[in-house]
This record gives C-alpha cells, structure tokens and sequence, in this order.
C-alpha cells in the first residue's frame, strides 16, 4: 500500500530541466493589476490573507504523485484498472480523489495507441493530481500545434513514435479532464505500489513522454 | 510543417489557437511566483464566495482581449485582466479605483527606490 511509504512519489519531477527566469516581483502594469486586485478584495474582507495562504498551501500540495499513484494502482489491480477507464471521476474516490462536479476520464497507452492531452482553448488540467500544469502546456506553441502536428510536437520532446502506432490528442474542456494511463515498464514485476508510482512522471500523464524507464535498484 | 491553410479562415477569437500555425514549444520549466499564486488563489477564493459564478465568466474576460493583449500578455496577466474585467462588470469594484490602486502600487514601489516591496 502507499499510506506509509517514506518518499513523496512526483517529489522530484523533472527537476533537472532548465528553468525560465523566476519572476518573483510583479512589475508590468499587468501583473500589479492582480496585486491590486488583491490588495482591494483582502482589504474589503471579500477574503482574508488566511483564507489566501491556506488555498495557496493546499494548492502548491497538489503534485503528479497524485496521478501517479492512480497509475501504479492501475497497473498492480486489473479490476480497478477496469473501473478507472470506465469511469475515472468515480474510481478515483477509491483513493480519496475526488474531482466532482468535473468529469474524469482516462486514457490508456498500449503498443499500438499513444495518447496525449491538450487545452486549445485555455490551460483545462487535472491540477489535484498533476499540480500546476507546466508553462508549455499553457503555450499558444503547444495548444495550437499538438492537434495539427502531434508527431513532430511530440519529436520534440522526445517521443518516437513508429509509424504503425496511432496518436489521439484530446482536447480538455471546463468541464472534462483527462489523464494518461502510461505502459507499465518492463522488468517491473516485484515492486509494490510505492515504487510503481515513483517511476511515473508528470509528461507521462499528460502523454509528452511514452515510456517509463524503471531505476535502477542500485541507485535506491 | 510549414502549410496553414487554417491560418486562411477569420479568427473567432485570440484564444481558439488549436490548429493554427506556431513555432517550437519551449520546454522549460516555470515556477509559479507569489504574485502569481495569489491570482490563482483570488480566483478559487473569488469563485468559491460566489463573487464570480463559475469559470466561464472568467473565461469571458479573457476572450474579450484584443489578439494583440492576448499575445503581450502572460498566462496570470490574462487571469488578472479577467478578473478586473468581471468585477467591474459586476460592479464588485469601480474601475477609477482599481486605476487608483495601480498608481499607488507603483509610488510604492519607486518610492523603495525599485526594490520590490510586496
């Protein structure tokens, strides 16, 4: 089970990517619109400084170990994996996930499909079991070309797709969310829950990376 | 790929990019800053008061921006200008004193020779 396992599964994501500048100041006009904002709603009591640390706190919570412990489930219980690509929403709340009134739907990976997920319209995104959605996937970039050109966008981060293995991009909406069922590694056999979910990552659950290298137990 | 033949038809609105013509996707990571983690938290805190009724009121501001705002301006920036665009709207606040605001944000902030005080 993953109740007590001592690492924190989506902990370190990603983590050796470039990042872009931080801007931790506002400074455009646009940006001390927000700050303004802010300033006038705690002023009025709409909301108090309280209530705005703990909704940023359960936020910044929010990571892909979420989704990656519904994905290591999936692969370790063929019978949930059944009722989570039925009905995602409901078969989440087995783990204490609940998305409502959001539908939840997820899609499986296999030999022959690879799925990847996209908002065109906006940044639509399962952020309770992902986190914050990367600044790609808010890009006009990646929402304008991933449902035109989805092999060359996913060439780009480096998914090699053959030519016999079919591609849907799924387009979010306000009210539906989607999340990637990855393949399960192969030589994955004896590893439990815990360490099933550590080797899923947040691109693979939005389908921008196909396969999942297991670790090396040595490294461990 | 270099045709855009979807590029020929009228733009319905500076969101609705899907299948238009655009360069390589920046993969670079973003952390999300505290100005920028208080947008998002004034929006759940805004929606979940019932001051704004649901998300597609949000999403309205920002489809009302010009193409040209749209592009200038940055992922929370839009979500900014959407919220002052409904609570205006809604009459929550007055635009005179969210201008008002602004100007003393920035008086503020040289008056810190710069430094960003919060």
């Amino acid at each position: 089970m993953t109740s007590d396992h001592p690492h924190d599964p989506g902990h370190d994501h990603d983590h050796a990517r470039t990042f872009q500048p931080d801007l931790s100041e506002p400074t455009s006009d646009a940006a001390l619109i927000g700050v303004a904002l802010r300033r006038l709603m705690i002023e009025r009591g709409v909301y108090s400084a309280e209530e705005e640390r703990a909704t940023i706190e359960r936020m910044a919570g929010a990571n892909p170990g979420n989704g990656a412990r519904i994905v290591a489930r999936a692969w370790s219980d063929p019978a949930f994996k059944e009722r989570l690509l039925a009905d995602g929403a409901e078969a989440i709340k087995e783990l204490g996930y609940d998305l409502s009134p959001l539908e939840f739907t997820v899609l499986e990976n296999t030999d022959r499909l690879h799925n990847v997920v996209v908002c065109t319209l906006c940044s639509c995104y399962p952020r309770a079991l992902l986190g914050q959605s990367p600044a790609w996937y808010k890009s006009k970039n990646y929402r304008a070309r991933v449902v035109r050109e989805p092999r060359a966008v996913l060439a780009e981060f480096g998914v090699a797709l053959a030519d016999d293995v079919e591609v849907r991009v799924h387009d979010s909406t306000a009210e539906l969310r989607y999340m990637i069922l990855p393949q399960r590694p192969a030589g994955t056999e004896g590893l439990d829950e815990a360490d099933l979910a550590a080797l899923v990552t947040r691109d693979s659950l939005i389908g921008t990376q196909r396969d999942l290298t297991p670790k090396d137990p040595a490294a461990r | 790929m270099s045709e855009n033949t979807q590029d020929a038809l009228p733009c319905w609105g500076p969101h609705d990019v899907g299948g238009r013509a655009a360069g390589p996707v920046d993969r670079s990571e973003h952390d999300t800053a505290q100005w920028e983690w208080q947008i998002d938290a004034m929006v759940r805190l805004l929606l979940q008061k019932g001051v704004l009724s649901d998300f597609a009121e949000l999403r309205d501001g920002i489809e009302k921006l010009t193409p040209e705002d749209y592009e200038r301006l940055g992922y929370y920036e839009r979500w900014a200008a959407a919220v002052a665009y409904a609570l205006i709207d809604k009459g929550v606040i007055a635009e005179d004193e969210l201008r008002a605001t602004v100007e003393s944000l920035k008086e503020g902030r040289s008056a810190a020779g710069g430094a960003g005080a919060a």
